[in-house]
């Protein structure tokens, strides 16, 4: 009753269409991180996080290799806490001395988290490879990074007005 | 009195006029499960969706290349060019996608739809399908509805993915905005469930509001040549008006109070 023409027609259509899906989201949309999948989890805890939002980005000199899941205030310090997710590609590699500064992409960008890798002693080194601490589950005396850690070594986001407070503040003393 | 006889009867005429499409509504969407019937909807697709795709992809393509060219003339100012990326496909996948597609389908579709069912009734195609015991709604207006509905988000999705490559050909091959940042900045902006699924939400409720209302015209014109006229041209004024509003109810559900 239907055409082969009609057939092929429409054929046609739903892989265009099919096609045009395609394209938003392997092309357009981002799915997840660069990668998606498996991520471990940090938090971090600032004086003052400006305006970081969730899905911001952590970077290591540039490269993504994690968002921020979540913001919230802990409850008893009132200062924000944040939380990071890394990807699991960057498991036990950045060690546990890195610091993290909530910086500005551009001009007008949006703000991003920046971690700064720390250094590792060389009797730590020894350590992992002889007590094999960062094999196996509790990670405590792990030099790296792991799953659930804090980090403290933080520097809050630059607020303009705490800047020209101060800038009057020093001048005010000359 | 004269005046509440009018009211009076005007206000019953329109209650009376919800329930029928509610009605044909209702026996179009419960049509469906009858298998039999996916051929006559495979044909009503070439007609409602193939021969709309011209249309769809041209007018796409050309929304794309104006956003990107308007675009980029603000943004060059601040520096910010590399953000003409996001600021085409946000607007097309969020609005210009779906409520382009919805418009031009109504016009495109949908008036003929309404003539096409007006004149059968005129002609007293309808009546003569009864008294073979076949029903209409279920011979007729079903395939056509559920046409509609699947290929109008389809129609969107090829109109954002065509409007987003038309900028990319201005933006990026004539305006000379770098390639990687045109695809990168937008990969980081654009969410999938945030922005690509709203626009195909979106797109299926006008859908259903463009059908309904031109196969309801259609089905409930007054059988003259005349009347299938107005029929028609009610059915382009009436969706139109309803998308560009639900457009904006829709929107404020989606992405203004969170």
């Amino acid at each position: 009753m239907i055409s082969k023409r009609t057939e092929l027609w429409v054929g046609i259509f739903v892989a265009l269409a099919i096609g045009a899906a395609l394209l938003l989201a392997l092309r357009v949309a981002n799915q997840g991180m660069a990668g998606g999948g498996e991520t471990y989890k940090l938090t971090a805890r600032f004086d003052n996080i400006g305006g970081l939002k969730p899905r911001s980005s952590v970077k290591v000199g540039g490269v993504v290799v994690g968002r921020v899941s979540r913001i919230y205030l802990n409850e008893q310090d009132l200062v924000p806490m944040v939380e990071l997710e890394i990807s699991s590609e960057y498991e036990q590699t950045f060690p546990d001395t890195s610091s993290l500064s909530i910086l500005t992409s551009g001009l007008l960008g949006e703000q991003f988290i920046g971690l700064q890798p720390g250094f590792i002693f060389p009797e730590d080194l020894e350590m992992i490879e002889e007590d094999g601490v960062c094999q196996s589950a509790p990670y405590e005396n792990c030099p790296y990074l792991t799953e659930g850690e804090e980090i403290f070594d933080t520097k809050s986001a630059l607020v303009l007005e705490d800047l020209i407070g101060q800038f009057l503040f020093n001048q005010g003393s000359d | 009195m004269s005046f509440l006889h009018d009211l009076g009867r005007s206000t019953l005429q329109k209650v009376s006029s919800v329930g029928a499409s509610s009605i044909m509504l209702f026996g179009a969407l419960f049509a469906f499960p009858k298998w039999k019937n996916i051929k006559l909807t495979i044909e009503q697709m070439y007609v409602v969706g193939v021969q709309s795709l011209l249309i769809i992809m041209v007018s796409g393509l050309f929304i794309g290349m104006v956003m990107a060219l308007q675009g980029y003339t603000i943004l060059v100012n601040y520096g910010a060019e590399g953000s003409l990326g996001p600021m085409v496909a946000l607007s097309i996948l969020r609005e210009l996608g779906p409520v382009v597609t919805a418009l031009l389908f109504a016009g495109r579709a949908g008036s003929a739809l309404t003539a096409e069912i007006g004149l059968m009734k005129a002609t007293e195609q309808l009546s003569s399908l009864e008294m073979m015991a076949v029903d209409p709604l279920r011979r007729v207006i079903s395939p056509r509805f559920w046409a509609g509905v699947i290929s109008m988000p389809m129609l969107a999705l090829i109109f954002s993915a065509v409007g987003i490559l038309g900028g990319h050909v201005v933006g990026v091959d004539w305006l000379g905005v770098d390639s990687g940042s045109y695809w990168s900045i937008m990969q980081s902006t654009v969410e999938w469930n945030k922005d690509v699924v709203n626009g195909v939400i979106k797109s299926i409720v006008f859908a259903l509001v463009v059908v309904w209302i031109a196969l309801y015209k259609g089905y409930s014109c007054i059988p003259t040549s005349e009347g299938i006229s107005k029929a028609t041209t009610q059915t382009v004024v009436f969706s139109s008006l309803s998308i560009l509003g639900l457009d904006f109810v829709l929107t404020a559900l989606m992405f203004g109070i969170s």
